[in-house]
């Protein structure tokens, strides 16, 4: 009897099992028939992003919706951290939800949205106007020569330097090198980056790749990065570590860590984000007020390549209401959002004339400096497997950085992995 | 992976069921389980059985002449011959791919396992003695020791992020020592004793709290015969406490032998995988992330038969006493032990003749 009432249900289990896969086999390719009879559909739409640290989302959808009270848009924040909104789109988009409209993307995730047929491309009737915006973003934007998001906000690295201690900034790298002298008369270290193991490793040593005159991938997103340049980019960064340039802790520094030792007066030079420009000067913590001033990546003789950061905005394939969300794709990159932006939340703007416009100047003195730095800037791969691509470069420069490896030998196993994880699997 | 953790209580019911009802009554017994079993189905079997199809589905590949994903077809076992043959494609994978890490993170993950619950069973026992007790300020003791249990690990990892900092307070003291300073969160040692010294931080009062409960349901009269006898501390440690303590110990071992199996939070939030630290789990994340839901099953599917083998293992040769025992049946407890009195009296005995 034990025997039977087991099978009985082992049966029971099985059948129940079998039918709820069924059932969700019915349901996944159900949804999705979005037609380009969306395209002309107007409504309320939901504008999807990362949390608003500044205060800037709610006055303007506040803005928006006065001007269209049968379009209204509502805003959903989602957390802070950039993993955790990569995984939220991927589960919305997976299901093949409506619920999302308008969604912010990294410049880093455009491609691998795209190339999964989750993001409406930006052509035709669809298609979005971007003379007047800088180079990089839109081609970070853009997928298979075609555009899929709106560039919102940009943002480059800055070298930030002493100025009451370096006359005049480094403009090359051997200049760079040689001001460490004077970190050395005064008892501080020299440069900081980000040189922990996460998104910010791939920024930093791309950016030296880059300035070396290395490519990470070729217009195609093929793998070129083993090449004589990309090698002495991070040749340069392992000497820094080996003869003291960059301290050894820095292996754990992402951008906080790095920018509070600056504010301490503990570095000479940092390569940092602008966000660290307002904080340095006010922070109540800040030793160096008043003391630092910022400039162009150096380069190998001229400015430096920096990497690209910045937010885009790209409609969802399965938005029921694309007329509307093209229309606020417009809106959120129009002058005077991208001012407000700028001003309200120092998100530096994509038009290109702003970052010479006197009223922002005047009071954001770095503006001219990034400029220089964005129009230098390489987007970082533009590839639908990025996540598998910077985890290649990821590993291998750590290992390369942390004297596990040699520099050639990493960028080698940085090809190889990077062509492993563009095969697919 | 939460299935996996479900597996070795899931099993519990169905026998209990069967053995305490006569065969007259297996039929209403059947039909008052269905909706537990009905919901276990659901939200165990459905996610464990789909887990394991669609890793032997491929990942979704590039159409090289659109530039669109795929949906990749029938895999055969190629997932799994990726992590455990290492191979990518064509070619074995080369370091900087997740697949390359598979060796790496299963070996760093056995390895937690063994260090951090060996450390946490010395620890455990102590501090149930501790416990067991009588002394002034007992109540506080008690405290004292389960407060780390009641911080989310999340929590614990992110104090112990701040305390392995490289100017956080860990180098701090070590370096008043002499010591250091060490990359906590970077140098391959000291990323995984950090984790470590972290785990056992926070799950030492678990492994206690099990195993006073066992201590208690040790009667005082052993003991006082034990004294009585003439045995020595040591011999009644091992020759009453440790054999009576066995099975519910055991347990404990095992819970947190499991627990560290799957450890993904602590490692993932302290040091992201660096200096070699990523566990099992996290590279399960890592490789969805990344985009690859059919390898990741694949892997996930590996980590659950290491886990149900390893449970296995202790309950068939560990003594881990979790089937054949429903907790509630205590009138079996005298029982169930058989060694355990004549243990005793051995002990007595061997405690009179030195």
């Amino acid at each position: 009897m034990a025997q039977i009432s087991k099978r009985r249900t082992l049966a029971a289990c099985a059948g129940i099992a079998v039918a709820a896969i069924t059932a969700a086999g019915c349901s996944s390719s159900g949804g999705g028939g979005t037609s380009s009879s969306a395209n002309n559909a107007r409504g309320p739409i939901t504008f999807v992003q990362g949390k608003d640290n500044v205060g800037l989302l709610a006055p303007m959808v506040a803005a928006w919706n006065a001007a269209h009270p049968t379009e209204k848009v509502t805003a959903k924040e989602q957390t802070d951290k950039a993993d955790q909104q990569h995984d939220d789109l991927v589960q919305n988009f997976q299901a093949k939800s409506t619920t999302y409209d308008v969604v912010a993307v990294d410049v880093v995730w455009t491609a691998e949205f795209a190339a999964k047929g989750w993001l409406t491309p930006l052509k035709d009737s669809m298609a979005l106007d971007t003379t007047g915006f800088l180079k990089a973003p839109v081609a970070a934007a853009t997928y298979n020569n075609t555009l899929y998001a709106a560039p919102v906000s940009s943002d480059g690295g800055l070298l930030y330097y002493r100025k009451d201690l370096v006359p005049t900034p480094p403009k090359t790298i051997a200049e760079l090198q040689a001001d460490c002298a004077i970190a050395k008369k005064n008892g501080m270290s020299c440069y900081a980056g980000q040189f922990a193991k996460y998104e910010g490793l791939t920024c930093n040593v791309t950016e030296a790749m880059n300035t070396f005159g290395g490519k990470a991938v070729d217009a195609q997103g093929k793998p070129t990065i083993d090449s004589p340049e990309s090698v002495a980019g991070l040749q340069y960064l392992v000497d820094g570590f080996k003869n003291g340039m960059i301290p050894q802790q820095e292996l754990t520094f992402q951008e906080e860590q790095g920018r509070s030792a600056f504010e301490d007066g503990k570095y000479l030079f940092m390569r940092n984000w602008p966000y660290a420009y307002s904080l340095g000067s006010t922070d109540a913590s800040s030793k160096i007020k008043g003391k630092f001033a910022v400039a162009p990546l150096p380069g190998v003789s001229g400015p430096g390549a920096s990497t690209l950061g910045g937010h885009s905005a790209a409609i969802s394939a399965f938005s029921t209401h694309k007329a509307t969300a093209l229309d606020f794709l417009k809106f959120l990159t129009s002058a005077d959002q991208q001012k407000n932006n700028m001003e309200k939340g120092s998100l530096a703007p994509v038009i290109e004339s702003m970052y010479t416009d006197p009223s922002l100047v005047s009071k954001y003195a770095y503006l001219p400096t990034l400029l220089t730095s964005i129009q230098n800037a390489v987007p970082r791969p533009v590839t639908p497997f990025y996540q598998g691509v910077t985890t290649a470069i990821q590993d291998n420069a750590y290992a390369a950085l942390s004297g596990s490896k040699t520099a050639a030998q990493a960028v080698k196993d940085m090809q190889a992995a990077m062509l492993a994880a563009s095969s697919g699997s | 992976m939460s299935a996996v953790a479900q597996q070795a209580p899931k099993k519990a019911p169905t026998p209990k069921a069967r053995k305490s009802l006569n065969a007259g009554q297996a039929r209403n017994g059947l039909l008052l389980v269905l909706p537990t079993l009905l919901f276990l189905s659901v939200i165990i079997l459905y996610p464990l059985i789909n887990a394991v199809v669609i890793s032997f589905e491929k990942d979704a590949g590039l159409d090289k002449a659109t530039g669109m994903f795929v949906q990749g077809g029938g895999a055969g076992i190629s997932n799994y011959t990726h992590w455990l043959l290492q191979q990518c494609g064509t070619e074995s994978c080369p370091p900087g791919t997740l697949g390359a890490q598979f060796y790496s993170a299963f070996w760093v993950t056995i390895f937690f396992t063994v260090v951090s619950v060996a450390i946490e069973t010395v620890l455990g026992i102590w501090f149930a003695m501790i416990m067991n007790r009588d002394f002034k300020g007992r109540a506080l003791v008690r405290a004292a020791i389960l407060v780390p249990w009641a911080i989310p690990t999340a929590v614990t990892a992110k104090l112990f992020y701040f305390i392995f900092a490289y100017d956080g307070i860990a180098n701090h003291l070590l370096g008043n020592i002499g010591l250091g300073p060490f990359l906590w969160t970077s140098d391959p040692w000291a990323a995984k004793f950090a984790i470590i010294i972290a785990d056992v931080w926070k799950t030492t009062p678990f492994m206690a709290l099990l195993i006073l409960a066992g201590l208690q349901l040790i009667p005082s009269d052993v003991y006082e015969a034990a004294e009585i006898d003439g045995a020595t501390k040591w011999q009644t440690f091992t020759k009453i406490t440790l054999p009576l303590v066995k099975v519910p110990l055991m347990v404990a071992v095992l819970f947190r032998t499991l627990d560290v199996l799957r450890i993904y939070d602590l490692p993932a939030i302290l040091t992201n995988g660096v200096g070699g630290t990523t566990s099992l789990s996290m590279l399960v994340v890592s490789q969805i992330r990344a985009g690859g839901f059919n390898s990741a099953s694949a892997l996930s599917t590996l980590v659950f038969l290491l886990i149900a083998f390893t449970a296995f293992l202790f309950i068939q040769f560990g003594g881990a006493d979790v089937i054949k025992r429903p907790p509630g049946a205590k009138k079996k407890k005298d029982a169930a032990p058989p060694t355990a009195p004549a243990a005793t009296a051995v002990a007595a005995q061997s405690g009179v003749t030195p």
